[in-house]
């Protein structure tokens, strides 16, 4: 480990050890209301009750399933979408910049709508995510498959690459960095709108019993929820990190 | 052999075999006829022998890049003709045939040495059993085969167009179009590399179309140079050097080399001169072109 990535760690683990202390002191002393914010130790305690029951469990794989199928249909469609502008310049001077303008519009705006149209189920969840997750994935696409240099591309032409050929070693490879990238993006966008749309309104998985634990009162219940998606995140966003490295130094595969 | 290839010139007048056939080649982009065309080549025609290492010589822009691509068929031209061992090109790579160096680096960056000749003896239909023996003895020949597991950033900017010559070498076509491949190097890595070539070339006999504007360059290694004029390209003449191939380095010290060169620069000096007026003043014709 060098000196740079030694101090970096210890000042990140140092700012989080500050905001731990913060916490415990101001719920210690009394100086901030048990019903904002319960001491570290009642959350802790309503953690360990909720893990235990059917009910998280059942909760999470709602949320999990809806997040899945919403990345699932933002990937398939984006990529495609994405792939299918990039091999016209007229295309990519007309849709992109109507995909990118639309993207700045808060999509949350129209989450009445989704409801409206696909249910108060996890339909108008999957249906949110995905058009929420589809714009970065979209957009990076585009970029990604629309800047492949031209001398690899004449290369592999001179070679009597087929079309095939020409796209899976040369354009998807070329393409890939800038598209997980969009991937990155839109899965978190997509994780964060399932969420967002569970705790405004639906009748089942995470964000619902956010809600429900909050308009409870049951403050301690409702951190320790939360607790478990910061939880989650922090631990996809390292797995994601990961595997985009990898990518990234072997843009490959098999043969 | 069926009719329709019989009726593309196979052999020069004095019945010697043809590689390559241009025949009254032009190309022009824009409109013919408007303000913004520009001729980028004139009505050029050169025959080229089985086994010849021709240059084509010329100041910037002269049409010479696009004349190669022209063979090679990754540019159809507005009009004329040009036949790759009797088969007309138009537009259309003949991989089979041709093989081309650039003068960037085109290895693919994702994948590493060995794969990227994996890869262009893929593209080529070659059998897989061959691939690795073929990719490990061609870098073997250009003195890279302790480099095949390394990434193409990983070596330098000369050690690239080395493995770039390898490869279009291994993929085993008749024909090799170089389009300056040792333009981005500096003089000396340029110079070794030029030794490298012309020996490498002797052992496989090769048809060989060079495009530069090195004088030094294209005395070295060329059999014949057609030094073309600024634009629109024409051949202006056809300079022979009678040396075998090998060359040695010797040859350049040669008087023969310097009075070749001398000449080349004679021939040129008016057009390179032509060439940067037009660069400089666009209504006369001419556009920045590399």
């Amino acid at each position: 480990m060098s000196r740079s990535t030694f101090s970096a760690l210890v000042i990140q683990v140092g700012f989080l050890a500050i905001l731990g202390g913060a916490w415990y002191w101001s719920t210690a002393t009394g100086s901030v209301s048990k019903l904002f914010l319960p001491e570290p130790a009642a959350v802790w305690l309503a953690f360990s009750r909720l893990v235990v029951t059917g009910q998280f469990w059942s909760a999470v794989r709602v949320t999990l399933t809806t997040i899945a199928q919403a990345y699932a249909i933002a990937l398939i469609v984006g990529i495609a979408a994405g792939y299918l502008v990039s091999r016209s310049r007229f295309l990519i001077d007309v849709l992109e910049p109507f995909i990118a303008g639309l993207f700045t519009i808060p999509i949350t705006l129209f989450f009445p709508m989704f409801i409206l149209f696909f249910g108060i189920g996890t339909g108008s969840k999957v249906a949110y995510g995905a058009s929420y997750a589809f714009f970065p994935i979209a957009l990076n696409a585009i970029a990604a498959f629309a800047n492949v240099e031209t001398h690899f591309l004449r290369a592999a032409r001179a070679m009597g690459a087929s079309r095939w050929g020409t796209f899976r070693h040369v354009l998807v490879p070329s393409a890939l960095p800038v598209l997980l990238n969009g991937m990155r993006i839109g899965f978190f966008i997509c994780f964060a709108s399932v969420l967002g749309g569970e705790t405004l309104s639906s009748i089942a998985g995470v964000g619902r019993n956010i809600a429900q634990a909050a308009e409870l009162m049951d403050s301690a219940r409702m951190y320790a929820w939360i607790a478990f998606v910061v939880l989650t995140a922090i631990t996809l966003n390292l797995l994601i990190g990961g595997l985009e490295r990898r990518a990234s130094v072997r843009g490959g595969g098999a043969w | 052999m069926d009719s329709k290839v019989q009726s593309f010139p196979t052999h020069d007048i004095a019945g010697r075999p043809l590689a390559i056939s241009i025949r009254n080649v032009s190309q022009c982009y824009g409109q013919a006829g408007s303000a913004q065309a520009v001729v980028a080549l004139d009505n050029v025609s050169l025959d080229i022998g089985r086994g010849e290492f021709v240059c084509l010589l010329g100041p910037s822009g002269c049409g010479k890049s696009t004349l190669l691509n022209i063979v090679g068929g990754l540019v159809a031209p507005s009009a004329g003709d040009v036949t790759v061992d009797g088969r007309s090109v138009r537009g259309e790579p003949l991989p089979r045939q041709v093989a081309f160096v650039f003068q960037e680096s085109t290895l693919f960056p994702w994948y590493t040495i060995l794969e990227n000749f994996r890869i262009a003896l893929k593209f080529q239909d070659i059998a897989r059993s061959e691939w690795d023996s073929r990719a490990l003895a061609a870098l073997d020949a250009v003195g890279m085969a302790g480099f095949a597991r390394h990434y193409p950033t990983q070596l330098s900017v000369g050690m690239r167009q080395r493995v770039n010559m390898a490869r279009s070498i291994c993929v085993g076509t008749d024909i090799l179009l170089m389009d300056e491949p040792f333009a981005a190097l500096d003089e000396q890595t340029r110079m070794v590399l030029g030794e490298d070539l012309s020996i490498l070339l002797a052992k496989t006999g090769k048809t060989i179309v060079f495009v530069t504007h090195s004088l030094a360059e294209a005395v070295f290694l060329s059999d014949r140079i057609a030094v073309m004029t600024a634009r629109p390209g024409r051949i202006k003449t056809i300079v022979e050097v009678n040396e075998a191939h090998p060359r040695s380095p010797d040859f350049m010290l040669e008087p023969r080399f310097s009075d070749l060169r001398n000449e080349l620069y004679a021939l040129l000096r008016n057009e390179i001169r032509q060439a940067v007026a037009a660069q400089r003043d666009p209504e006369t014709g001419g556009e920045v072109s590399s």
